[in-house]
């Protein structure tokens, strides 16, 4: 397959890129709003063109797990759920984090807590930055803003996972995986072959030769010491990921007083809201990152000497703005303004509430 | 007088140790099935000729180090979750010979729908199920196939099926499965019974290279340790409480 320009659902576009960057199997489990992921790859086949395996799993648990054998055996393996199913898959994910292992996590986030709703929310933002499951590990977090960026963001995330042995999670939310839009799907890439993956990941469960030791999939240690030394390890390859792989775009932001900062489907809402502010002569930038961890905390930083203030624009309680107050330390103004449950705000209203928390005339 | 040294000679030998069993010191305690069972899963691959093709899932239990005994390529699996990761990677390596080695609390509690699901679907993987009626790892508490009546430190009492319901015949329960091809229940005891417990296994690996399904060997097994017996005691205890409750034999071969 050659390139191609298609119009398509996000939740359609995450399908076909998998199917396309050449993954080697798929697990997964129906929940709405991001079923499409699985009918698509069954109604696609790929089983009988590139090889690729695609399983509806018993459940979330189930699926993860699978995720978790395939990333050992080196095999380039993604799953994909929304909010209540990505709490399920929270022990394994923990688990492929643990002992180190590259794959491709798709959370298409709806409101909750519990089960919630079915319209969109960003409200999973502490769960896929802040660990979710047990113990000291990150994620590599993107956050598409377009049904475009969801096919690049698999290409990426794969990309990223393997190049530092890590899961990758591609956090969208209802309206990102719903909406149709123009995509430019890349020309299929060919599978790796079993002598390829042999070379690329030394480690993997490839079978025992003579010419090595038998390679062992797993986060237990019970030695105390290793097991810090562990630690430590992990810790500095989350420094080199935060030292490498920051991405960010900045939109309107070299003459701005206030930044918005916002990300997914808040940061095209927020555009529009820049647009308008402009109109009414308020200097409002947009800084939207794209990946939630590592978080642009210098860009922050840098303009938190220059403007007068930041609003977290969220569709949750208030969690990014978190990481803008720590990266601002104190140095000017920031305040949060979210809608709940599946509420979608409008563009006027952040502009009003721009007015209110910062401008305060 | 023979010396030592005209005794030991290749014409002599009459007992070795597989070549995958290396020779790191076992953890499992004295009279435990694991040690018999392990030797036996290293000695079907390599007579299978499977050395560099064989991939074995172990579970969160007793077996968890089982990867530091069988020199192949491990994945050790979160608490019975090992049918799923199985799954995956014999999919994906469908030339790979997959295994999962699991406990009764591992396969029959915790990883229930992993494991019910797996033989379902008839993926083409050995399940290597261990069941000695107590969660051995954590120090001798109440696992699903504890009998009626038996004592462990969260039925102190002994097992009251009121409360903690029946003991779980899940073997019973996948030979109901079309997906699963064979499921058999053996004890590795006496030397007749490591006999016989080896030719199922060899039966359950050549099946799932056949692609004929999910293949089931239940050990019934003993605990010493968590039972509070001598190896010997436990020996006829098993034989006298476990085989009536979980008789020995083929469940299911198609």
């Amino acid at each position: 397959m050659s390139e191609e320009i298609r119009l398509m659902k996000g939740n359609e576009a995450i399908a076909h890129a998998a199917v396309r960057y050449g993954v080697d199997g798929y697990f997964g489990y129906p929940i709405t709003p991001q079923s499409e992921i699985l009918e698509t790859l069954t109604e696609l086949r790929p089983w009988e063109t590139t090889g690729m395996v695609v399983l509806q799993a018993e459940s979330e648990v189930a699926a993860i797990n699978m995720v978790y054998g395939g990333a050992g055996a080196g095999k380039k393996v993604m799953t994909s759920s929304s909010s209540p199913g990505v709490s399920l898959k929270q022990e394994g994910i923990s688990y492929i984090a643990g002992a180190e292992l590259p794959c491709l996590i798709v959370n298409v986030m709806r409101g909750g807590p519990g089960l919630g709703t079915i319209q969109p929310s960003q409200a999973d933002y502490f769960q896929t930055t802040k660990g979710g499951g047990h113990g000291d590990y990150r994620l590599i977090a993107l956050a598409p803003s377009s049904v475009q960026e969801m096919v690049d963001f698999v290409g990426l995330g794969l990309d990223l996972a393997f190049k530092y042995n890590n899961p990758a999670i591609i956090l969208a939310d209802g309206v990102i995986g719903q909406m149709m839009e123009k995509v430019v799907l890349p020309k299929q890439q060919i599978r790796r072959t079993e002598e390829e993956i042999r070379k690329e990941c030394p480690w993997a469960i490839t079978g025992k030769t003579a010419d090595r030791k038998r390679n062992v999939i797993t986060s237990l240690e019970l030695d105390p010491e290793r097991m810090e030394q562990n630690n430590i390890r992990f810790q500095a390859k989350y420094r080199t990921i935060e030292e490498n792989e920051v991405r960010y775009e900045e939109l309107y932001c070299e003459d701005a007083e206030y930044i918005a900062v916002a990300f997914g489907s808040s940061a095209r809402i927020c555009l529009k809201a820049v647009e308008i502010a402009r109109e009414q002569g308020i200097k409002l930038g947009l800084l939207r990152p794209i990946t939630l961890w590592p978080f642009p905390t210098k860009i922050i930083k840098e303009y938190a000497e220059k403007v007068k203030g930041f609003l977290s624009v969220e569709l949750n309680a208030g969690q990014m703005v978190e990481d803008i107050r720590l990266s601002v330390n104190g140095r000017t103004a920031v305040e949060h303004y979210g809608r709940m449950g599946g509420i979608v705000f409008s563009p006027e209203e952040i502009v009003e509430a721009l007015k209110e928390k910062l401008i305060k005339e | 007088m023979i010396t030592a040294e005209e005794i030991i000679k290749p014409e002599n030998l009459v007992y070795t140790k597989p070549k995958l069993m290396n020779d790191t010191h076992m953890h499992y305690c004295p009279g435990c099935s694991h040690g018999v069972v392990h030797k036996l899963v290293a000695e079907v691959v390599e007579e299978m000729g499977m050395e560099e093709k064989t991939i074995g899932v172990s579970p969160v239990g007793c077996a968890v180090f089982a990867y530091n005994y069988i020199d192949i390529d491990w994945v050790e699996a979160a608490h019975g979750r090992a049918p799923a990761v199985a799954t995956a990677v014999k999919r994906l390596s469908p030339d790979k010979m997959v295994f999962t080695y699991q406990g009764d609390g591992d396969l029959a509690a915790i990883g229930t729908a992993e494991t019910i699901h797996a033989c379902n679907r008839g993926e083409n993987i050995v399940i290597i199920f261990i069941n000695n009626a107590i969660y051995g790892m954590t120090g001798g508490q109440m696992a699903p196939t504890t009998l009626e009546g038996m004592k462990t430190s969260t039925c102190p009492f002994g097992r009251d099926v009121k409360l903690n319901g029946y003991p779980l015949k899940i073997s019973n329960l996948i030979a109901q499965l079309d997906g699963a091809c064979y499921v058999t229940r053996q004890s590795v005891q006496t030397s007749p019974a490591i006999k016989k417990a080896k030719k199922a296994l060899r039966q359950a690996f050549e099946n799932s290279m056949a692609g004929k399904g999910t293949s089931l060997v239940e050990f019934v097994s003993t605990c010493s340790s968590g039972w509070k017996m001598t190896p010997v005691q436990s020996n006829k205890w098993m034989e006298e409480n476990m085989f009536p409750f979980y008789p020995l034999g083929d469940l299911k071969n198609e």
